[in-house]
């Protein structure tokens, strides 16, 4: 790593990579991504593996992690002639705000030594060091203030230290360190940290993450059975991975798709962004160099969207269909045409004008999901901005001294964008409660799918156990049914098209290489797929969408499928395909591969992945045996005839495959651990360098005080948007007591021990079994405090909106914090609120949609979009609310 | 001695998770139906915590099981059966729908069919024994996860029996999930209490049934079973309960709470016991001295004494194999088993390992190392309150037994980990215990990784004892059988016994068309098998009502 100057004192830069070093290593191709290390010697070496061997032809065979005879120092203090050592400045974000500056939160700087060395001229450390610096691990013999042992709490890292904040024991947390670390040792890296949904929920997530994977990282359990990271949330694994993106994103067809990141789309069709306002500066370190600077999140979104690091739709000002008409007719190709009109600024971003008409989304069609009783934050927001409905959205407007810099505000917020709300489902949902048409949906019993999960390795069918009952339909069918009307209806009103895609820089790909060092450039120009978004034109047949819909496109055939970086040449398997489906008979796709019911696609799904299709794994592992110089394809070459086809699924559940598209290995009846074939197999990471990461370097990270993993506690609600202060208390007289109180407490909306996010705890039986609706657990402190007892109804109010519940009181619960458990419905026993007068919410009418900056940097190594990988999340855990007790005369 | 054969269920308490799964499936196999919509005849309770019906562990009140008389004879709590027949229209001593709760449905039909209104419609909560508004104060499993505990936590009939500093400490230290269903005990005094002679224990594997023909609804069963596991069905008037699920017994099959186990921590199998040393074992004077009286008429199916005895009374072959396989006569060698409140005099036949997790939670709290045996040992002896609290349950409050079953468990966890982390076995540890090594594999094999097939060894039931065997004896050309259609001449309780199986296929042909929703419009969905057509799903213009035939059949379970 080098330092760099910065504050009056030096700080962590960036990886020094061959780029640095003069000669012949600065000239080999992609020198910026090609980072070094020293040798027991201090020398500089380049090593194999990084992100500058993984896509240039003249490193073909070299991008691994066989470090050769290369041992090198973990810590620059264990080269012998290291002599030489320097202070250099961390930021810290545990202290109180200054009195007089609390707008500013409160961080602060500590000042730590490591070693150093110059290489290239450069000062330089290591990584190592930086850690030990950061967590606090004194060295005899270096400068900077150090904690005198576990037990002091005065400077972060210690145990002591972290016992203030997190009340867990000094002791405690030192004898839990130890033993996983003596037991990683003992057992070969099997200690593991399972998770649940808890922590990717905070604003600060990302930073809690690093941490987990930095403490299993120095432990060796990475890759590990038995050890490692468990992570149990959204991180659903399609194992037939390869077949199903060629399905799910009509890749036989078109490419590339159009995605999305779907925190970002809500948060602006929403309108949540003009409540927001959050300064992104306020997040920064005290030692920014100003990227954030006079900015909000929301600007830091429009950023990352024009850089084309995040996908955005709508994206421009204009129809994309109209823009390749006008190209057509100005005689230019329509890349060119947008990225002129964006130069002169006749086209602009939707995200710089959310509210303008013609940027609002108008149909929205949902599939089996329930976005307004489940996972939508800030469900107020949609109700009033989205839907046009009742809502109790409490909040009043970021006054304009706070507004997005860089987002047009128009004074009239826009109430009711949507024109058509549809939904296809099986239950009645908080969503279906407002959708325009509920189309009824068949369900897991009544049709036949694949279903696979990160949970175990085996891939299920579904098959109906009896037909879909009434006017239900599977979803192959309403689909199918959709396309067909459309069709028709686009022989008239569409025709076939021209369109534009605006593709982000997209992970696993050689776009990731668009941001050398982490340094965005604001003096290029406008370069698609470098500078911004890649623009790719497609042709839309729409009046053939249906046709196209029932049968297996050309491009599988023509440009193979590609799965991180590997691409799979299906051949074979096309020919096989439709022996199994049979070939479409008559039209203009004549001859083409059957797909016109749902086990046949089903049977694409299979035949087309590694996890399913051993021929398939084994011809991945050879691509990438080319690429990385290791042998891999053992790994799947006793399966290298089989081929999982649906009704072997139907038998019963098939493992899956030990394939190129996943990490672990099933090698051997062996079982899935991530991470596994790069441990045993030196196959590199997806990073810069080809490792894992405990330090990153791009500029925004820098700002934001995050280089290393650190400690960030949740956002204070309070300082940042003027909500009560958990832990008060405020009289507030009323109908009910003169002397009734209200408490302030932290919200937090964990997942429920009988539910799937709102599905089966509304089942009649397992509301018999809990108390029959939605309830808010507080402790006997806080109930105490605003006289509630058991099952008494409250209210529970913030700046989003409000909700009724009754309380379920118990010592359980610790004093100054409220749980309600995800995902309760608003259809059963919700009464009309005092406090608003409208129904009550669910819960997540207390929560709203809050960015961090660090989740939208992309186009840099593996800081890059991926689908259902990389992006924006939504987080909800930093919410607070204000509770009282109601009148127990509850209306409906 | 007389050899018998008991069909028994031990659970393993460290691994229930409280999912109720096991409480849903039994619910949805056997008492979603008018009537019954309170009952579970499988519940899971949060403990420290009051149970269902609420408090039922509180004889003072409720009068259930035996005692024991001065001149050494047991006799219902009760009271004797003249004593019970002059109460018959009175009986004080049984739970009300409150103690139980009040079910409820939902006026789902608003979400529907709601006229225009200024806010988003909602289904408030409708009585579905008055079909009035309610507010739900109480439920199946009110006090989960110890919710509301301070409301409630008073009134566990086992924390009134310890001091109060205790029980705050209590509550905050330790909790675990008791699932119950009906003990099929050795000596039941449900059976005792039934003036009509409707309940029975069956001879062949002593599954307690109540004989739906002779029952004639007085429900001293109800109040006499102190595990409050009789039920009151107020459509029929007859007494339900759990049946130990013995139309799948019957061919080999587990329970469907024992099948569905989330946490598989149930297991199935034989035991045999001596018959003539029932009550006697059930009279011993000390309430402590139960568990071992208990033990000791459970028979060594190796002994060939027993062996002889049991071919002696008519036990097949396969059946003395399968209590030799038995995984309870296993656990209940190991000493780790143990009967819930042997005090009831009743001899319950499910039991249950201890949680030793809350110990091992308390010692990790605290700084230790929860898998070290000499800690863990340490601990078991000076957590005298969690320890005391499990010996209310399961030993009548002697704390040596539930130590011993502690102590080998947490043996087990620290000599498991030599071996798994260390490859060292170490014997030192095992001997603490009274146990070898080997030993401690094999329990720890049974706790751990048994599969299904050593969780559940269930001899199937023989032709040759079918004529006692209802299920058995009935083919499905039976009078009444599938396609015969309709019930007794006089409504469901009359006409020919019909098989439990026949009687079911009528039930669920009969419910997705009859189910009579208690507010407009209710739809049963979870009764709807996909045929045939349910009331209120669609508006009736245009549609044509297909309805299925079927009638429910008589119901009988006895043989
Ligand atoms: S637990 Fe079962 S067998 Fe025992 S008394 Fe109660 S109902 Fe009868
Ligand atoms: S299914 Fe098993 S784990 Fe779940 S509550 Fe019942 S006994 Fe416990």
């Amino acid at each position: 790593m080098t330092l760099e100057p910065n504050g009056g004192g030096l700080v962590p830069g960036k990886f020094l990579t061959a780029s640095d070093l003069g000669g012949e290593a600065a000239t080999a191709p992609r020198a910026e991504f090609k980072t070094v290390l020293l040798d027991q010697s201090g020398a500089p070496v380049v090593p194999n593996g990084s992100l500058g061997h993984r896509f240039t032809p003249e490193d073909e065979g070299s991008w691994n992690l066989d470090l050769g005879d290369v041992t090198p120092p973990l810590s620059l203090a264990d080269l012998a002639d290291t002599n030489e050592s320097v202070e250099v400045l961390l930021p810290r974000f545990d202290l109180p705000p200054e009195a007089g500056s609390e707008h500013a939160g409160g961080s602060g700087v500590v000042v730590r030594g490591v070693p150093v060395r110059r290489v290239a001229g450069k000062l330089v450390t290591t990584v190592f060091d930086l850690l030990l610096a950061q967590y606090g691990v004194a060295r005899a013999g270096l400068p900077g203030e150090w904690p005198s042992g576990y037990d002091d709490p005065t400077t972060p890292g210690t145990p002591a230290w972290q016992e203030e904040i997190t009340s867990v024991p000094a002791e405690q947390a030192a004898r839990l360190g130890r033993e996983f670390a003596d037991n990683a040792e003992r057992s070969g890296g099997r200690s593991m940290i399972l998770m649940g949904a808890g922590t990717n929920h905070w604003f600060h997530s990302d930073t809690i993450y690093r941490t987990f994977l930095a403490l299993t990282t120095m432990t060796g359990c990475q890759g590990v059975n038995g050890g490692g990271w468990a992570h149990y949330v959204g991180q659903e694994k399609v194992r037939p991975l390869t077949g199903y993106s060629q399905y799910a994103t009509a890749a036989d067809w078109i490419r590339p798709p159009r995605q999305n990141i779907g925190t970002a789309f809500w948060y602006l069709a929403t309108d949540q962004w003009r409540y927001d306002g959050l300064p992104a500066d306020q997040l920064a370190s005290p030692l920014a160099r100003g990227v954030f600077q006079d900015r909000t999140t929301a600007d830091c979104l429009v950023e990352s969207v024009k850089r084309g690091w995040m996908p955005a739709h709508p994206t421009f000002s204009r129809n994309p269909l109209d823009l390749c008409d006008e190209a057509e007719a100005a005689g230019k190709e329509p890349a060119q045409h947008v990225v002129d009109s964006l130069t002169d600024g006749s086209l602009s971003y939707a995200v710089e004008d959310p509210d303008a008409p013609e940027n609002f989304p108008r149909v929205i069609d949902i599939w089996r999901a329930n976005v307004l009783g489940s996972s939508g934050k800030g469900n107020e927001y949609f109700l009033k901005h989205l839907l046009g409905t009742e809502s109790a959205v409490r909040a009043s407007e970021t006054p304009e001294d706070a507004r997005p810099r860089d987002i047009r505000w128009r004074d009239d917020a826009p109430i009711g964008k949507l024109d058509l709300l549809m939904t296809a489902d099986f239950r009645m949902t908080s969503t279906t409660l407002f959708s325009d048409l509920v189309l009824p949906a068949a369900t897991w019993y009544e049709k036949y799918d694949l279903s696979s999960t990160d949970m175990h390795p085996f891939i299920h069918s579904f098959s109906p156990a009896i037909n879909p009952p009434w006017q239900t339909r599977t979803d192959f069918d309403i689909f199918g049914s959709l396309a067909e009307r459309f069709s028709q209806l686009a022989r008239t009103h569409l025709g076939v098209r021209r369109d534009i895609v605006a593709a982000p820089l997209q992970h696993d790909t050689a776009d990731v290489m668009a941001t050398p060092h982490g340094v965005p450039r604001d003096d290029l120009p406008l370069i698609p797929g470098q500078t911004m978004a890649k623009l790719i034109v497609v042709e839309r047949d729409y009046p053939n969408l249906a046709e196209q819909w029932k049968a297996l496109g050309p491009l599988t055939a023509k440009l193979g499928m590609t799965t991180k970086a590997v691409t799979y040449r299906p051949d074979v398997e096309i020919e096989r395909l439709a022996r199994l489906n049979g070939t479409v008979a008559s039209g203009p796709f004549a001859g083409s591969v059957r797909l016109d019911s749902d086990k046949r696609a089903c049977e694409l799904i299979l035949a087309f992945s590694g996890t399913s299709n051993g021929r398939l794994a084994v011809q991945g592992f050879r691509e990438l045996e080319k690429r990385t110089g290791q042998r891999l394809a053992h790994l799947a070459e006793d399966h290298e005839g089989a081929h999982i086809t649906f009704s072997d699924v139907q038998v019963q559940p098939r493992s899956v495959i030990t394939s190129p598209e996943w990490s672990g290995s099933e090698h051997g009846g062996r079982r899935y651990t991530a991470f596994a074939i790069n441990v045993e197999h030196l196959k590199p990471w997806h990073t810069l360098t080809g490792r894992q990461h405990f330090y990153l370097d791009h500029d925004w990270m820098e700002d934001l005080g995050e280089n290393l993993p650190t400690f960030r506690p949740p956002l204070d609600m309070h300082r940042l948007f003027g909500d009560g202060r958990p832990g008060t208390t405020r009289r507030i007289g009323g109908p009910y007591a003169a002397q009734q109180t209200e408490v302030t407490v932290r919200y937090l909306t964990p997942h429920s021990k009988w539910s799937i996010h709102s599905e089966y705890q509304d089942n009649l039986f397992m509301l018999s079994l809990s108390r029959g609706g939605p309830t808010i657990w507080m402790s006997a402190e806080d109930a105490r405090k605003v006289d509630v007892r058991d099952n008494d109804w409250i209210e529970a109010y913030n700046r989003n909106g409000v909700v009724v519940a009754r309380a379920i009181v118990s010592h359980r619960m610790p004093e100054g914090t409220v749980f309600m458990y995800h995902a309760k419905d608003r259809t059963v026993d919700v009464p009309i609120a005092e406090t608003s007068g409208q129904r009550g919410g669910i819960h997540n009418s207390l929560t709203r949609i809050l960015l961090k900056p660090s989740h939208l940097i992309g186009g840099y190594a593996q800081l890059a979009w991926a689908f259902n990988y990389l992006g924006p999340t939504g987080n909800q855990r930093d919410e607070i609310t204000t509770i009282r007790r109601r009148s127990q005369e509850v209306e409906y | 001695m007389r050899v018998m054969a008991q069909m028994s269920m031990i659970m393993n308490l460290d691994k229930c998770i409280g999912c109720h799964t096991c409480s849903v499936t039994c619910k949805q196999a056997w008492t979603n139906r008018t009537g019954v919509e309170y009952v579970w005849f499988n519940n899971v309770e949060t403990r420290p915590g009051v149970g269902y019906p609420r408090g039922y562990e509180d004889q003072e009140k409720w009068g259930g099981g035996w005692v024991r008389t001065k001149r050494g004879r047991l006799k219902l709590r009760s009271g004797g059966r003249l004593a019970k027949l002059s109460r018959i229209f009175s009986n004080p001593k049984l739970p009300g729908i409150h103690d139980y709760y009040e079910p409820w449905t939902y006026d789902y039909d608003m979400l529907i069919n709601a006229p225009r209104t200024a806010h988003t419609p909602v289904a408030r909560p409708k009585s579905l024994l008055t079909g009035e508004d309610m507010k739900i104060s109480w439920s199946a499993n009110w006090d989960d996860n110890l919710g509301g505990s301070l409301e409630t936590m008073q009134d566990d009939p086992i924390l009134t029996k310890m001091s109060e500093e205790v029980q705050a400490e209590f509550e905050k230290a330790f909790m675990f999930y008791l699932p119950r269903i009906c003990e099929h005990c050795l000596n039941p005094s449900c059976v005792a209490s039934c003036p009509s002679g409707a309940m029975y224990k069956r001879e062949e594997d002593g599954i307690v049934l109540v004989d739906q023909d002779q029952c004639r609804g007085w429900r001293m069963c109800v109040s006499g079973c102190p595990y409050k596991k009789v039920y009151f069905n107020h459509r029929t008037g007859k007494a339900e309960k759990c049946t130990f699920c013995y139309p799948r017994i019957e061919v080999g099959l587990p329970t469907v709470c024992s099948e569905t186990c989330v946490g598989r921590l149930r297991y199935l199998g034989l035991v045999l016991y001596d018959a003539d040393r029932v009550s006697e074992a059930a009279s011993v004077e000390d309430d402590k001295a139960l568990l071992q009286a208990q033990r000791d008429i459970i028979l060594d199916p190796h002994d060939p004494a027993v062996i002889e005895g049991a071919r002696a009374g008519g036990i097949p072959e396969d059946w003395i194999e399968a209590a030799q396989r038995s995984p309870i006569w296993k656990l209940m060698q190991y000493e780790v088993a143990l009967p819930l409140h042997p005090e009831y005099r009743t001899m319950p036949m499910v039991w249950y390992i201890p949680p030793l997790s809350p110990v091992v939670d308390v010692v990790t709290g605290s700084g230790n190392d929860g898998e070290d045996a000499r800690t863990l040992f340490a601990a078991i002896d000076k957590l005298r309150i969690p320890i005391g609290y499990l010996a209310e349950l399961f030993t009548a409050g002697d704390v040596a037994p539930v130590d011993a079953s502690l102590r080998r468990l947490a043996a087990m966890r620290s000599y498991m980990r030599g071996v798994s982390i260390d490859d060292v076995r170490d014997e030192r540890i095992a001997n603490a215990v009274g146990m070898t090594g080997t030993e401690i594999e094999e329990m720890y094999r049974l706790l751990a990784i048994a599969k299904y097939e050593e969780r559940y060894v269930i001899p199937s039931a023989h032709t040759e004892q079918a004529h006692a065997l209802e299920e058995m004896a009935c083919s499905l050309d039976f009078e009444g059988g599938p396609g015969m259609g309709g019930a007794g001449p006089f409504g469901s309780s009359s006409g020919p016994s019909v098989p439990v199986a026949v009687e079911n296929f009528h039930i669920l042909a009969d419910r997705q068309t009859a189910d009579r929703p208690s507010t407009p419009g209710r739809v049963n969905l979870l009764n709807w098998d996909g045929n045939g057509d349910a009331d209120g799903l669609f508006p009736p213009t245009g549609m044509t009502e297909v309805r299925t035939p079927g009638k429910p059949g008589k119901r009988k379970e006895d043989g």
